[in-house]
């Protein structure tokens, strides 16, 4: 009944022992592993920053691991690069696509061999897999002009052209519509049973329970449970993946009242230059004095809607309220906040820049760097410092800062703890309450739970572009945002 | 013209003649350092240094056509662009500064390094220098056609060369995977990395072979057209070389068709001059820019640059 | 304020004026020349009389000032203009054709000079930026196709429309008197122009300073996207006019060698000034005022290496490689700098 996988090799058995992973200050794998078994999918979950992706990279050979072994079939293996893993019969499909758009099909797929390239017998090969796996794609046509869920089968068969019997595949349904994302886990299931394996990245329970063979949950860089679909239910994946559900409200009562509204969305679609509907049909509205937190897992449409509320993105249908001036703290702040080789004094003198007229008053505002400097206690060695000598968390307090001061009607917070220590990411938080508690509308979104729910008022979660309702405990916000039906 | 006047066709024919042999001629040199820059380009290097790599080119086939004949020129010329080139992969390819300002230091160290060392080797200049040279090869047969014959068929052994590189080259860049992998790393460096591919590797050795080609064009300039060696003879063909790139899309056919462009404007100077009209000529030799500017501003969709062309990332 | 910077490139600027000199030098004596003559005529051409430094380096640093502002003014705003060469020439040709043309009371054959050179090396300029705005035409090439085409534009000028009444040689007219920039310290070739760079280079940093449109400009050169996120700046608008202004600059560069040096146009006019100013803004570390002294002291190099030419037979083309040594040497120091190659910090300094 089966049939072989389509490179003709058989699955090996990978094991990932005792993995432990550092980034900076954060232990994002401590003691993890997992055991895929060929011919089985097994699917990794986990909330966002659990680790899943980062234990996969590993295996890859994409990143090292500060300790731990990786085996093939009980041999230990070390992969230095991403093409000594693929040379050992394993492939991996990445959440962020590598493929070069402006060429072919065939040529993507070819790309990494060596002597004469045939774009015939490349063409030739793309279609075999195409038939042999249901894969099916035009070898001629350019890879920047198709679909994603397209894209998404070119890696694949990019992985499979190279007889890749170990297939990590990293959120593949999130980018994809439900009907294609139907259609790959069809696949997933079939190329299991050819004898290969898959590990299946992923948040969204129902693909998990529908297509894998053994489930891994893993929470904050640890293994929570490991063992065959038969002994898994629903529940206990959604308690697994949430942990111990805190006692009492989760959601930190606000000092007074809210007032009146501030920013409101009403009926707002967006869709990205490629013409991929990023938010869709989402009516909110936020009120002076309170924070209203956003829960979505990755790419679910949050990253643009924080920006439509900012003002930072044009709606492309529907109607966006807010006042002239949004405070707004980016994820991406040395991309997309401060001038890194500018004295600190610059940076805090770039809100309202566009708007500035005749001199500088650089006196005023060293003196008005300092006093926030010492007022958000921004560490660093003053205001002519360039702010490329401070810490991340300093960094980030003076983008808060400037932000906040002098106060906007509301200010809008993306991921503002990402890669910050624990005494900064309490600072950080520590100033949005007190926004709040100045009349600010604030809107927050964190890619963690607890964050979000330690912080805000109330919380809209997302899912899919959509606001989808849900109470504001944990296990309601964390259902809703993963997808699940309450 | 009264058509019942052979001596003035056969005036006509012979200006043509000799214009379409000056513009194969004057685009022999342009179509090396093209299709050099267009193997730098599409791995995503733009060597605005190859003006200094022509010059390298030139000077060696100076020093060792005096020792060493034709032969030896031309080899050491491609040696000298290749050289220069390395130096330019070395600080652009693995340490990462930028290409722009280091390319203009290359032309800088090219047009002023060959100047001292002609002056310090050879004297202040003032005996002009001659050194033996690639006479026309008449291709039997071919070059006995009329109009076409003795300009397409009577040329040195280094315009068949060019011509031959044209093919070669669009062999390489789409038919070996090197090829492939050289074009991904232009466009895509991260994914062609994913991909297994070496990209820094790849982009010095393309960078490499760039300035091998504007080396010859620099040896084709001395040993089969001047005879000679002047300081600054490469007169900015470097540079033309970089607007060809731009006006054949990156493309090895595209780079040989613009150097005949660039070729066709300059032979209409001799035309002009020759004939006695009095035409502004200089304009015509500006031309091809402002057309290259006009390609590449209307360029859509497979005209555009290598995506990561003179991004540091190697 | 940044006051003990610019004593830090100071010194840089003078250091490596000395490292240049005795590469230069080195070159020479390895090259087997006599190097104690060299360096006498280098140092004599360069300083060794009052009227070498007026007529010689000083007269050799204007247009390198000048064109190094123009330089300056576009790479602090993010703009890889390599084009100041073409814009100098096209200042020079515009300059040239006011400057005979105009013939009136007082100045104003003068200012009409220099305004068309500031409005040609602006049209020249701005061919390029409305192609980046317009069309997301890399900077690099287009500036480098414009060199060309006004470099021929310029040969066909100096034998067609422009060519002196008897039309022999490949030059324009001489200016009337009344056109030429006037003479700073008599008895010297120093002109007028000298005190106009010195003056737009003290601007130049203050205004990049002290005012929020210069604050905008270096923001979109530091980082546009910033800019434009967190400071509502307007970053194609601001880049557009920086690479405007900086053609405004290279085109009164040539005005100014026009009006004050050669009085006429020729076709060699520039010796590649508007590629020297690229390794003269680098080593102001990209800051107008040092511009100044970075401009002498390659004024004084070729002037100095001319001399040495003159008088010891070496050749002065010599300068071109030690440019290109100080350039190579620049970037490799910036990029160090960046990689922290010289730096082993340790990890998380301050928490």
């Amino acid at each position: 009944m089966s049939v072989a996988p389509p490179g003709g090799r058989r699955a090996p058995t990978l094991a990932l022992t005792g993995i432990l992973k550092r980034f900076g200050p954060t232990l994002a794998l401590d003691d993890a592993g997992v055991v895929i078994r060929p011919g089985t999918v097994h699917a990794l979950l986990g909330e966002n920053g659990a680790g899943k992706s980062t234990l996969m990279r590993i295996a890859f050979g994409l990143l090292a691991p500060d300790a731990g072994t990786i085996t093939l079939d009980g041999r230990p293996v070390h992969f230095a690069s991403a093409a000594a893993a693929l040379a050992a019969g394993l492939g991996m499909v990445q959440q962020h696509f590598s493929l070069v758009p402006a060429m072919t099909v065939a040529e993507n797929v070819a790309l990494g061999g060596r002597g004469r390239f045939d774009a015939a017998r490349a063409a030739a090969v793309v279609r075999r897999i195409g038939e042999a796996t249901g894969l099916g794609l035009d070898p001629g046509a350019r890879v920047g002009e198709l679909a994603v869920h397209a894209q998404q089968r070119v890696e694949i068969v990019k992985a499979l052209a190279r007889d890749a019997a170990v297939l990590i595949l990293d959120e593949p349904t999130a980018v994809l519509a439900p009907a294609e994302a139907h259609e790959v886990l069809g696949w997933v299931r079939r190329f299991a049973e050819g004898g290969g394996s898959i590990v299946l990245i992923t948040h969204k329970l129902a693909d998990a329970l529908a297509v894998a063979d053994d489930l891994t949950v893993l929470r904050r860089g640890r293994v929570v449970r490991s063992a065959q679909r038969a002994t898994w239910s629903h529940d206990a994946l959604v308690a697994a993946m949430l942990g111990e559900v805190p006692e009492g409200p989760a959601v930190a009562p606000s000092v007074r009242p809210p007032g009146d509204e501030v920013l409101a969305l009403e009926g707002v679609t967006y869709a990205d230059a490629r013409g991929v509907v990023r938010v869709e049909d989402v009516s909110a509205s936020v009120r002076a004095g309170e924070v209203v937190g956003i829960a979505a897992v990755e790419g679910s449409g949050q990253h643009e809607l924080l920006r439509l509320l900012a003002g930072r993105l044009a709606p492309t249908r529907g109607l966006v309220r807010r006042p002239a001036t949004v405070g707004f703290v980016p994820e991406d702040r040395h991309r997309d906040a401060i001038l890194l080789d500018a004295p600190l004094r610059e940076n805090v003198a770039l809100r309202g820049l566009g708007a500035a007229r005749g001199r500088m008053p650089w006196e005023a505002l060293r003196a008005r760097t300092r006093e926030l400097m010492a007022r958000f206690d921004v560490r660093g060695p003053g205001p002519e410092a360039p702010a490329r000598a401070l810490s991340g968390g300093n960094q980030q307090k003076l983008v808060l800062a400037r932000e906040l001061d002098p106060p906007p009607p509301a200010l809008v917070v993306e991921n503002p703890t990402r890669g910050l220590d624990l005494r900064a990411t309490d600072a950080v938080l520590g100033r949005l309450r007190e926004a709040r508690d100045q009349g600010l509308a604030v809107v927050f979104y964190s890619s963690d739970i607890d964050e979000v729910l330690a912080v805000s008022d109330r919380v809209l979660a997302m899912h899919d572009g959509r606001l989808v309702a849900s109470d504001a405990t944990r296990e309601s916000v964390g259902r809703a945002m993963l997808g699940a039906t309450p | 013209m009264d058509p019942q006047d052979p001596g003035g066709r056969r005036l006509m024919a012979d200006a043509l003649t000799g214009f379409l042999e000056a513009a194969v001629r004057t685009a022999t040199p342009l179509a090396f350092a093209a299709m050099g820059e267009t193997i730098a380009e599409r791995a995503g290097v733009i060597n605005v240094g190859l003006e200094g790599c022509v010059m390298a080119g030139a000077f060696g086939a100076l020093v060792a056509a005096g020792a060493g004949g034709v032969g030896a020129g031309f080899a050491t010329s491609a040696v000298a662009g290749a050289a220069l080139a390395a130096l330019f992969a070395l600080c652009v390819v693995r340490l990462g500064t930028d290409q722009i300002i280091t390319g203009t230091a290359m032309t800088l160290l090219g047009l002023g390094g060959t100047g001292a060392l002609y002056r310090t080797w050879y004297g202040a200049g003032g005996a002009a220098l001659s050194v033996p040279t690639a006479g026309p090869m008449a291709v039997p047969g071919l070059s006995k056609l009329p109009v076409v014959g003795p300009a397409f068929f009577s040329q040195p052994v280094v315009t068949y060369l060019a011509a031959l590189l044209v093919p070669v080259l669009w062999w390489f860049l789409y038919r070996t995977h090197a090829g492939l992998a050289l074009r991904a790393v232009g466009e895509a460096p991260e994914a062609a990395r994913a991909a297994g591919v070496a990209t820094a590797r790849l982009r010095t050795l393309a960078v490499v072979a760039g300035g091998a080609l504007g080396g010859l064009a620099g040896g084709t300039l001395v040993l089969a057209q001047a005879g000679t060696f002047a300081e600054g003879m490469s007169a900015g063909r470097g540079f033309v070389a970089i607007a060809i790139v731009v006006l054949g899309r990156w493309h090895p056919v595209g780079a040989a068709l613009g150097a005949l462009v660039f070729g066709a404007a300059t032979a209409l100077q001799f035309l002009i001059q020759a004939m006695g009209w009095t035409l502004p000529y200089q304009l015509f030799l500006a031309l091809p820019y402002v057309l290259t500017l006009g390609a590449l501003a209307l360029a859509r969709g497979r005209g555009r640059p290598p995506a990561a062309l003179g991004q540091a990332s190697g | 304020m940044t006051r003990h910077r610019w004593t830090g490139r100071l010194l840089l600027i003078a250091a490596t004026g000395g490292v240049a000199a005795l590469l230069l030098l080195a070159i020479v004596a390895l090259a087997g020349y006599d190097a104690p003559r060299a360096l006498g005529a280098l140092a004599g051409g360069a300083f060794g009389s009052l009227d070498a430094v007026l007529s010689g380096t000083l007269v050799r640093a204007t247009p390198l000032v000048l064109a190094g502002l123009a330089v300056t003014l576009a790479f602090r705003a993010g703009v890889l203009n390599i084009g100041a060469e073409g814009q100098l020439l096209a200042g020079a040709a515009a300059a040239t054709a006011a400057g005979l043309a105009v013939t009136g009371p007082g100045p104003l054959p003068l200012v009409s000079a220099l305004t068309a050179g500031i409005a040609g090396g602006a049209v020249v300029a701005g061919v390029a930026a409305w192609l980046r705005a317009r069309f997301g035409v890399l900077d690099v090439i287009s500036t480098l196709m414009l060199n060309s085409v006004a470099q021929f534009v310029v040969a066909w000028l100096v034998r067609g429309p422009l060519q002196e009444p008897l039309r022999i040689y490949p030059q324009s007219a001489s200016l009337a008197a009344a056109a030429r920039l006037p003479v700073l310290v008599p008895g010297s070739r120093l002109h007028l122009g000298w005190l106009m760079a010195v003056v737009l280079a003290g601007v130049g940093s203050w205004w990049l300073a002290r005012t929020a449109a210069g604050f905008r400009l270096r923001a979109t050169g530091l980082n546009p996207l910033a800019a434009a996120s967190a400071g509502g700046v307007a970053t194609g608008r601001v880049t557009a006019w920086a690479f405007v202004g900086s053609g405004m600059l290279a085109g009164l560069a040539g005005a100014v060698e026009v009006t004050g040096v050669t009085y006429a146009l020729y076709e060699n006019l520039s010796p590649g000034y508007g590629f020297t100013a690229i390794a003269v803004a680098l080593l102001a570390g990209l800051e107008p005022v040092l511009v100044i002294a970075t401009g002498l002291v390659f004024g004084a190099l070729e002037a100095g290496a001319s001399a040495m030419q003159r008088d010891a037979g070496v050749p002065s083309v010599l300068v071109a490689v030690v440019e290109a040594l100080v350039i190579l040497l620049l970037v490799l120091a910036e990029r160090g700098r960046q990689a922290g190659w010289w730096t082993r910090r340790t990890p998380e300094a301050a928490g």
